[in-house]
């Protein structure tokens, strides 16, 4: 709650949270209720698709999204108008339309707000898309784990037909469309695009090369668009609002906005959707309030669990597709973890890499044993057994797996490793030099002591201690036997007087 | 005609149908670019990343076996990043495989290891821990060792897609990710019917036959026991590879003289039981045909499409011929016939057949093989078993004098060599049937129609005004095609052969295996067949009714086809089986 300086509190949408967003894709969530469709057409919902079914022809939707600059939110950030181009200039009679609903990046839950708060948006965006392209079906591949989503979605698709929103001639037209679900089983990697259409056919979700790109060969070997819901859920107001509407908003590459999952060391954690170009800093300090505990701010994790570490020196980036990327990170879906002091950037590289290196699908040799191989690599550094060269080495596999692996999953994995290395090369040096985890949080290189002088011999610590690891008399200072100690941290917790000293 | 388009590799011009791709303009360059999980026209999958190459414009590096050729592309395959690529790649494999060159069924042929001896692998910069490898070994035909297995995948499109078996899949994710029966099963346990294409496949020794030399060495050693051989027609136009002849090679008498070197006490031949074979079968197709029995007749010889069938296609058991396969017709044989005629126990007889197949090794333990109260056929080798023992007893095949084989089991006719090709057991048994039916002397024993690699073969025979229909398949995915017609009504076949081998026994699971390289510029399947009808050719008779010693055998024992003795003997019965199979 923010109180104004007359002292009456401030209105949720001028909060310091709320007012430096830009709502676009999340513009109904929250604020109509998603069960009932004539709420979404209240606010302007299905005009868009009126209006491009009786006003415009499919070349003329292309252009409009064309003309948008909208790019993909679901992590490449591939042009969306020209994907929907290559489809409709593909030969075939029989064309589709997905989207991608997978969400598999933790902590992720942008998609969930969309399909949750505002399903009818993504039905409407699907059908331009259909009609866009020249499809007559489309598909939506939603996680299983999200239970209130596929039931909303299913809600929405019948009250639809009932309208005639799907079905046969929409709004009369010559133009029929329809929409189906299909569960996902939750593997992170269903979520890229070829995988995710094998899964939809029923085969093992793991990816193919590409090309042939779905917009050639997708379902069924059938020109398909595959889309992300973030992606999706723009398209409605660009076609009302307009491409210069929209154009206006975000940087001269990255157009719109983005909706990201803040989420760490930060006051204010949650969804924000912001304007593109919107430096770190503000999303950090104005909108996330900060880091808690008056602690330092270490670096941001942007793009999920394949993005990049970026540091201090560089929170005055405008958040682009592209300064990404030359960051050593990417957009991906909108993932933001914010990191302090406390934070040993080794330990959150493995972090990040045991959850991709989990989730390879075991497909390509780089990706399957090169993932394997750099997390043993960093196992070893973090738990003080790392080498001379042990750096160079992560390099040298990274640069080859990024190289060289089948899909993006194996392509981005390595960033993490890669850009702590590039940003916090000395917290790595010290690891593996001099043993010793400068944030003080790698287990196996912490040592615990008590400072003489300071230890009043209270006792406390040695009551905690759960090993029996501290003795010494009382109003006599205290002592760690370091072999039985577990560094479990409790007596640094439980002493008043600081004299338990961490190195 | 297809559009040409015209790119650019390694700076030379090339020009290629435009549905090409790099790899193999590449080839047409002379470029070699390394691969592992390509398998022309069986596994495309672009999965192991060893073809990879630069091409301009491209952020990632790219599988040539799966990129598409586009006009004006430039490629380049050996820059300092594409080789230090594959290099770690490389090691990434060998860093996860149980290296154990020296005692490896596969070591000097083997695609893993001449490629880290290509690419100049040196040491392995990251080693780590291993999968929790599978060693298989319940299924009397095939042995899985998960600690070889690179995971390119080529077994299991030979046996989905090849096949359409499809017993073998990747199981579990990631780093855990092995290829095996569903829920982690032995292959024994499961509906796999034993044909060996998987091994014929795979690059490295992850896949084997189940080696029985042993027993055969012991048996060979054993004074007390009378120990033959019988070889199969695939065996003269295959073993020469083994020991530096050309693919196909013909090595019919150095076989012969190998195998008596090896110690047998008799040299015998599978196409001596080929051509009572055809005897029973012809006689079975005549009786089904003149008598309204069931048809279409469809051929029993191959084990594989035997199990296949028991397995997938219940409902046509009754159409399968019931004559057992020359291998179990030639051990009833020698342990009733051969034993009475010699004086020999029976019991001391000790049978081993040369095969080129691994389902022949299951066939000879079928419990129901055993009607002259003996198992037929005490141990089946493959063609790779049998170079391995004479390589290990150092008899080197291509050095032999030319010799033949012995009496009476070794006497045999064109018409059983053709065996070992798809189409020759429907040739052959045309050959005799139509003698038998029109008393006439065939003017032409060649019937064209049946023979070549086409999936799936088609003829109708006039049989003395009867026009019979008939069938050839081999492969298994092209069988079911023609059994799904068969079931469904759609086909009015009279007589159908089927081998479940993609070629027949010439491509059988047991042969001696080739590289995905050489495969690519050669079909070993047509080089040993046309050696087959090279064989036939040359045989003074070519047909197997005429076979003297099968004349013999009638006369002095069986007395007719298809006679009491023969049903006892030569006939046997089959079983529905379910898909997951522990018996
Ligand atoms: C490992 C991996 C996981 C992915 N997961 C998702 C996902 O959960 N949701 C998503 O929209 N895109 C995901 N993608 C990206 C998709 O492959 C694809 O680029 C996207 O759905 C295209 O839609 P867009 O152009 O609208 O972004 C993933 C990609 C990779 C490599
Ligand atoms: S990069 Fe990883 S996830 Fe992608 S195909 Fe290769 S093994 Fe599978
Ligand atoms: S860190 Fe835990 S185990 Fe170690 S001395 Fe303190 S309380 Fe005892
Ligand atoms: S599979 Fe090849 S590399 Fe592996 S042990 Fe056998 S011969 Fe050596
Ligand atoms: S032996 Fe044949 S059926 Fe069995 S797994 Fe191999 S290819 Fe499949
Ligand atoms: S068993 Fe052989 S063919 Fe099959 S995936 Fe492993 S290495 Fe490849
Ligand atoms: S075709 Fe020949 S090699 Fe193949 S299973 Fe049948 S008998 Fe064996
Ligand atoms: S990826 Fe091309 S050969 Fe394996």
């Amino acid at each position: 709650m923010e109180i104004n300086s007359d002292g009456r509190m401030r209105a949720i949408t001028d909060t310091s949270f709320y007012k430096n967003q830009t709502r676009i894709a999340l513009r109904n969530c929250g604020l109509i209720n998603p069960e009932v469709i004539e709420e979404y057409i209240a606010n302007d919902g299905y005009m868009a698709l009126a209006k491009a079914l009786t006003e415009m022809t499919p070349q003329e939707v292309i252009d409009e999204v064309l003309a948008s600059g909208l790019r993909g939110r679901g992590g490449g950030g591939f042009p969306t108008g020209r994907k929907w181009q290559f489809a409709a200039d593909a030969k075939g009679d029989i064309k589709y339309v997905v989207c991608n609903a997978d969400e598999g990046d933790p902590g992720a839950f942008m998609d969930r707000s969309v399909l949750e708060g505002d399903p009818h948006s993504l039905l409407e965006a699907m059908t331009l898309a259909g009609y866009a392209i020249g499809a007559q079906e489309g598909y939506i591949y939603v996680r299983a784990e999200y239970p209130i989503a596929v039931k909303r979605l299913n809600l929405a698709i019948s009250q639809a037909r009932e309208r005639g929103l799907l079905g046969k001639n929409i709004f009369g037209t010559d133009f029929s469309f329809d929409l189906f679900l299909r569960l996902g089983s939750g593997a992170f990697v269903c979520g890229e695009e070829t995988a995710l259409l094998a899964s939809i056919e029923g085969k093992r979700g793991e990816p193919r090369p590409r090309p042939p790109f779905p917009a050639n060969k997708g379902l069924w070997g059938k020109p398909t668009i595959i889309n992300n819901v973030e992606t999706y859920a723009n398209i409605p107001v660009i076609l009302l609002k307009g491409a210069d509407w929209f154009g206006k908003i975000g940087t001269e590459k990255s157009k719109g906005t983005k909706v990201f999952a803040i989420g760490g060391k930060i006051n204010n954690t949650g969804l924000v959707e912001i304007a593109m170009g919107t430096p770190l800093k503000e999303v950090i300090y104005d909108i996330g309030g900060g880091i808690p505990n008056g602690k330092k701010f270490k670096a941001v994790q942007t793009g999920g669990p394949s993005g990049g570490c970026i540091p201090a020196e560089l929170l005055d980036m405008p958040i682009e597709y592209d300064t990404l990327i030359q960051a050593g990170s990417m957009m991906g879906s909108g993932g933001m973890i914010v990191m302090d002091e406390d934070n040993c950037m080794v330990d959150i590289a493995k972090f990040f890499l045991s959850f991709t290196q989990e989730e390879s699908c075991g497909k390509c040799p780089p990706c399957r044993i090169g993932t394997k191989r750099m997390l043993e690599i960093l196992d070893r550094i973090t738990k003080g057994e790392g080498k001379e060269g042990d750096i160079e080495l992560l390099e040298s596999l990274a640069k080859s797996i990024k190289a060289s692996a089948l899909c993006g999953l194996g392509q981005t994995a390595p960033n993490p490793v890669l850009s702590t290395i590039r940003y916090f090369r000395d917290e790595y040096e010290a690891h593996i030099k001099e043993k010793r985890c400068p944030a003080g949080s790698c287990k196996a290189l912490i040592h615990y002591e008590i400072i003489a002088d300071k230890c009043k011999g209270c006792g406390l610590c040695a009551k905690v201690c759960p090993v029996g690891a501290i003795s010494g008399e009382k109003k006599q200072p205290h002592v760690i036997d370091k072999e039985k100690c577990i560094k479990c941290n409790s007596c640094f917790d439980r002493c008043r007087f600081d004299a338990i000293r961490k190195y | 005609m297809e559009k040409m388009v015209s790119l650019t590799i390694d700076g030379q011009k090339v020009e290629v149908p435009s549905s090409s791709t790099v790899l193999e303009a590449a080839k047409k360059l002379g470029i070699k670019i390394p691969t592992l999980c390509y398998l022309k026209d069986i596994n495309e999958i672009g999965a192991c990343r060893m073809c990879i190459v630069e091409v301009k414009g491209a952020k990632a590096l790219q599988a040539s076996c799966m990129l598409p050729v586009s006009d004006g592309m430039e490629v380049i395959t050996n820059s300092p990043k594409v080789r230090e690529s594959r290099k770690v790649t490389l090691e990434l494999l060998l860093s996860d495989h149980n290296m154990e060159c020296p005692t490896c069924v596969r070591n000097l042929n083997c695609e893993l290891q001449t490629l880290a001896e290509e690419l100049n692998i040196k040491s392995i910069r990251y080693p780590g821990e291993k999968h929790a490898a599978r060693y298989d070994d319940f299924s009397p035909s095939i042995v899985r060792d998960t600690s070889k297995c690179i995971l390119c995948r080529r077994c299991v499109s030979a046996c989905h897609d090849v096949q359409s078996v499809g017993v073998i899949s990747p199981n579990h994710r990631g780093f855990n990710t092995v290829v095996a029966p569903a829920f982690d099963k032995s292959l024994a346990e499961v509906a796999c019917v034993n044909c060996g294409q998987c091994i014929m496949a795979c690059p490295v020794g992850a896949l084997k036959e189940k080696d029985d030399t042993d027993k055969v060495w012991a048996a060979l050693a054993d004074p007390e026991k009378h120990v033959i051989v019988q070889t199969a027609p695939a065996i003269r136009v295959s073993l020469g590879e083994e020991f530096g002849e050309g693919r196909g090679a013909i090595v019919t008498n150095k076989l012969a003289a190998a195998l008596r070197r090896l110690g047998f006490d008799k040299v015998f031949d599978t196409d001596f039981a080929a051509d009572l074979t055809i005897m029973e079968e012809g006689s079975e197709f005549l009786d089904r045909l003149q008598n309204g029995g069931k048809l279409p007749l469809i051929t029993s010889c191959s084990p594989g499409w035997v199990k296949f069938c028991e397995h997938n296609y219940p409902e046509l058991l009754d159409n399968v011929s019931t004559c057992k396969s020359p291998q179990q017709m030639f051990g009833a044989i020698a342990k009733s016939y051969y034993a009475e005629k010699t004086g020999i126990d029976p019991a001391n007889i000790f049978v081993v057949s040369i095969m080129p197949c691994t389902a022949k090794k299951f066939e000879a333990k079928r419990p129901e093989m055993n009607s002259s109260g003996y198992q037929d056929v005490d141990v089946a080798l493959t063609t790779r078993e049998l170079s391995r023992m004479l390589k290990e007893a150092g008899i080197d095949v291509s050095k032999l004098p030319d010799e033949e084989f012995d009496e009476p089991l070794g006497i045999s006719t064109g018409a059983a060599a053709i065996f070992g090709a798809t189409g020759g057991v429907m040739e052959a048994a045309l050959r005799t049937v139509y003698e038998i039916v029109t008393k006439k002397e065939l003017e032409k024993v060649d019937f064209h129609d049946v023979r070549g690699l086409e999936g799936v073969k088609e003829a109708t025979v006039d049989v003395d005004g009867i026009k019979v229909n008939v069938a050839v398949a081999h492969g298994l995915s092209n069988a079911r095609k023609v059994l799904d017609k068969v079931k469904n009504g759609e086909a009015d076949y009279h007589f159908i052969e089927i081998m479940c081998c993609p070629g027949g026994c010439v491509g059988g699971g047991g042969q001696p295996i080739l590289s995905a390289d050489e495969r690519w510029d050669l079909d070993y399947r047509e080089a040993r067949a046309e050696s087959i009808y090279e064989v036939d050719r040359n045989m003074p008779i070519r047909k197997s009714h005429e076979n003297p010693a099968i004349q013999a055998l009638y006369k002095e024992y069986l007395g007719k086809p298809l006679g009491e003795k023969s049903h006892k003997l030569l006939h046997t019965h089959y079983n529905e089986r379910p898909y997951f199979d522990t018996k």
